[in-house]
């Protein structure tokens, strides 16, 4: 049967087919659509959003310890979080099949960075394979959990996110059982202190070249002869591009790109005039390439940074098409929604002038104007440590001027460890957590606090509050952000305290609510004077020196009329 | 081969817009890709929307200057998004002005009569006031859907392929006026 899908939609159809038994992912763009398709064959897959990277990769292992097929997901950025258990199972292996999905996001559409994962796989030791569109998204899943079986390996599936967000057409076949092997004693496998990591290591390099042997026969690394002018080399979602772009030439696919199949590069590489890689963010291949002494175009025409795309192809080899000039025309950054309970605080935070560190989520928007309202951003977490490493670095008076700003998902990622610490090392700080009840950024995951599971079954709510209180913080306070008066006593009463706060923001996310009737401007009682554009509100723009609140768009929250000095502002004008 | 380039901002409807498009030309016997991003670029951002059809599609991604049809939601998207469109390609564009937030804020001003500064660069442009007719239908949720309908206009598929998509991709209780509003554009004079 032929369906429409996207590759992330595509790796959890590969993964139903293959039998997968566990599942497990953090949220995180653009990875997250994979276990909530996976979480469509509930019945035959167990799977979690788990507290974080380190966690998933650590239950799926445990579950690869019992021989049952399991896969783990997360974005490029997850697998750094989860970096640890990835190079000890690298030595232990599998018993069950192992598919760890990484989806890389070059040109940074909703990321901090763009680290190429296909690094890891160098690193680690494992098999890579690297699909080009959804149907290879499937295969490739399933022949993940094979390959991982047969060569005692996890493996690293690698995506971008032109193939986690790309849609194609996809031949889905049938779930074919692999009930798990049982679970063995195997200390020298698996519990690696050194003296059974010596000798692991070993099997691991021999592991290697036998992976290199089986990726030189690979069906998939395929070479498509054409002109043998020019010979391409390429892999993922640019070898669509190169197809696209050069028709006629002769292209080598590259699919499993780890271990790097050596002698059908050379075999390529003989039978044309010249070698062109076509790859994007590192020159991963080209590196490799180069070792064996084969000469090169790679990364001196084609970028290092941002994502490849047909046109930058065409203009890197010559072709000179004129296209419209991009116009100079004034920018549309995403912004906090209109009724982000989030914006109470930012909008206190920059009334109070406070140096704020920030966190990963939708909330990180509070750093744009008119807000600017965050100071830092680094990733998962770093907001509670960096607070209290600028207290420290620059004693109480600064400490009277710094909150740390994290969501509630990303304090249950990894913020808890971060506030022990502060509590342990006898700080001060005041953490701000902006509890919407739900992982927004991703698409409204659910997590520890919200009380129910990926599955859909009810479970224990964890409580935030009561976290504090437990790593020994003792001055907690649940706070409504749409209150903007008692949020900025509270803030400015917790900064100045010499012990360590946590105020709690609550209000769920405003896309999981129904809105309240819109607001509106009494044009004859409004100034101009602009205080509620200091919101950053989309509803609300300046027309002829008045303010105007878009009908559609407001949800009612009633921060701006708290902010209009003027009384201008009133409910009910449905 | 055609390339289809859908903008406009976050929230409005692009997303199921490109997914009916590209049903239907899957239903219609196309090999069809699409391409979009989520996340961080979704939140009242400018969003872009790729689909292709043809016999065969390689990438899921439309360089510059290689749209077919740019439809655009919004004037302002419609000018950032122009250099995808090819030089005698058609633009098919929403009389809608959506106050990105630069603007809002009085820090940047909208350009002014965008239509015209198109006109001028684009021979084969369509400009359709989408809001009006989802409004006067009673809904303005429908409006990607009119938009819908106008772009059917130039493109091979059959009515009822439309149809049917639709039927199946939009919710239940809004099939109806859905359908009605595909018509609509179908037929509008713009």
């Amino acid at each position: 049967m032929r369906e429409f899908m996207s590759g992330n939609e595509a790796v959890a159809r590969g993964a139903y087919e293959a039998g997968c038994r566990v599942a497990c992912a953090y949220p995180g763009t653009p990875s997250s659509e994979i276990l909530e398709n996976i979480a469509k064959y509930k019945d035959k897959i167990y799977c979690e959003w788990s507290t974080n990277e380190k966690v998933a990769l650590e239950v799926a292992s445990g579950a690869v310890f019992a021989g049952a097929r399991s896969l783990v997901a997360m974005k490029h950025v997850g697998l750094n979080v989860a970096a640890d258990p990835l190079f000890s199972m690298g030595y232990i292996g599998v018993t069950g099949g192992f598919v760890i999905v990484s989806a890389d996001d070059p040109g940074m559409h909703s990321s901090q960075n763009e680290q190429d994962n296909r690094n890891y796989a160098r690193a680690a030791k494992i098999a890579m394979l690297e699909p080009s569109d959804s149907e290879e998204a499937r295969l490739l899943t399933k022949l993940g959990f094979d390959i991982s079986e047969e060569f005692d390996t996890p493996v690293l599936l690698r995506l971008t996110t032109r193939i986690s967000h790309s849609y194609g057409i996809v031949n889905i076949d049938e779930r074919k059982e692999h009930p798990p092997r049982g679970y063995k004693k195997d200390v020298k496998k698996r519990l690696i202190l050194p003296a059974h990591a010596r000798p692991r290591h070993i099997i691991v390099e021999e592991r290697l070249k036998k992976l290199k042997d089986y990726s030189n026969s690979f069906p998939l690394n395929r070479i498509e002869w054409g002109n043998r002018d020019v010979g391409i080399i390429t892999s993922g979602v640019s070898y669509q591009y190169v197809k696209e772009v050069f028709p006629k030439a002769s292209v080598l696919k590259l699919t499993l790109t780890w271990p790097f199949p050596d002698k059908i590069i050379k075999e390529f590489a003989k039978g044309v005039k010249k070698v062109i890689i076509v790859e994007e963010n590192d020159p991963f291949l080209e590196t490799e390439i180069k070792a064996i002494g084969i000469d090169v175009i790679g990364k001196e025409k084609l970028p290092v940074t941002g994502e490849l795309d047909p046109y930058i192809l065409k203009r890197a080899f010559g072709s000179s098409e004129e296209v419209y000039p991009t116009q100079d025309i004034p920018s549309r950054p995403p912004v906090l929604c209109a009724g982000c309970p989030h914006r109470g605080v930012f909008y206190v935070i920059s009334k109070l002038k406070l140096t704020a560190t920030g966190d990963i989520g939708c909330y990180t928007l509070g750093a744009l104007p008119p807000l600017n309202a965050m100071d830092t951003c680094v990733c998962m977490g770093a907001s509670v440590g960096n607070a209290f490493g600028l207290e420290r670095a620059l004693g109480d008076e600064i400490s009277d001027k710094i909150v740390a700003v994290i969501g509630d998902s990303t304090f249950f990622h990894s913020g808890i460890t971060g506030l022990i610490d502060i509590v342990y090392n006898k700080g001060t700080s005041t953490i701000i957590i902006l509890d919407n009840s739900t992982t927004a950024m991703t698409g409204l995951q659910e997590h520890p606090g919200t009380g129910k599971t990926l599955m859909g079954e009810e479970t224990k709510k964890i409580a935030l509050e009561n976290i504090a209180k437990a790593c020994g913080v003792e001055n907690v306070y649940v706070i409504d952000p749409y209150n903007l008066k008692e949020t900025e006593e509270i803030i400015k009463r917790e900064v100045k305290r010499r012990e360590p706060s946590v105020i709690i923001a609550r209000r769920p996310c405003v896309l999981m609510v129904k809105s309240e009737p819109p607001l509106m401007v009494i044009s004859e009682k409004c100034t101009g004077c602009k205080l509620c554009i200091g919101l950053g509100c989309p509803a609300i723009s300046i027309k002829d020196n008045k303010a105007v609140i878009d009908k559609f768009l407001c949800t009612g929250c009633g921060m701006c009329a708290e902010v209009c000095l003027k009384e201008a502002i009133e409910g009910n004008c449905s | 081969m055609t390339k289809i380039v859908i903008c406009g901002v976050g929230g409005q409807g692009t997303i199921l817009a490109s997914d009916i498009l590209s049903l239907v030309a899957m239903e219609e016997g196309y090999d069809v890709k699409k391409s979009e991003v989520h996340g961080m670029a979704q939140r009242g951002g400018s969003v872009i929307s790729n689909c292709i059809f043809g016999k065969k599609v390689y990438s899921p991604l439309i360089g510059l200057g290689e749209g077919d049809i740019l439809l655009a939601f919004e004037k302002l998207e419609a000018l950032r998004s122009l250099s995808y469109l090819k030089k005698n390609g058609k633009m098919i564009v929403n009389d809608y002005e959506w106050l990105p937030i630069t603007v809002a804020s009085g820090d940047a001003t909208y350009p002014e009569n965008i239509i015209k500064t198109l006109k001028k660069k684009v021979e084969n442009l369509i400009c359709v006031d989408g809001i009006k007719i989802a409004a006067d239908l009673g809904n303005i949720r429908t409006t990607n859907v009119v938009l819908l309908g106008v772009l059917a206009r130039f493109l091979p598929f059959k009515q009822e392929s439309w149809l049917f998509v639709l039927e199946k991709r939009v919710p239940k209780k809004t099939v109806e006026i859905n359908k009605t509003a595909f018509l609509l554009g179908f037929a509008s004079e713009a």
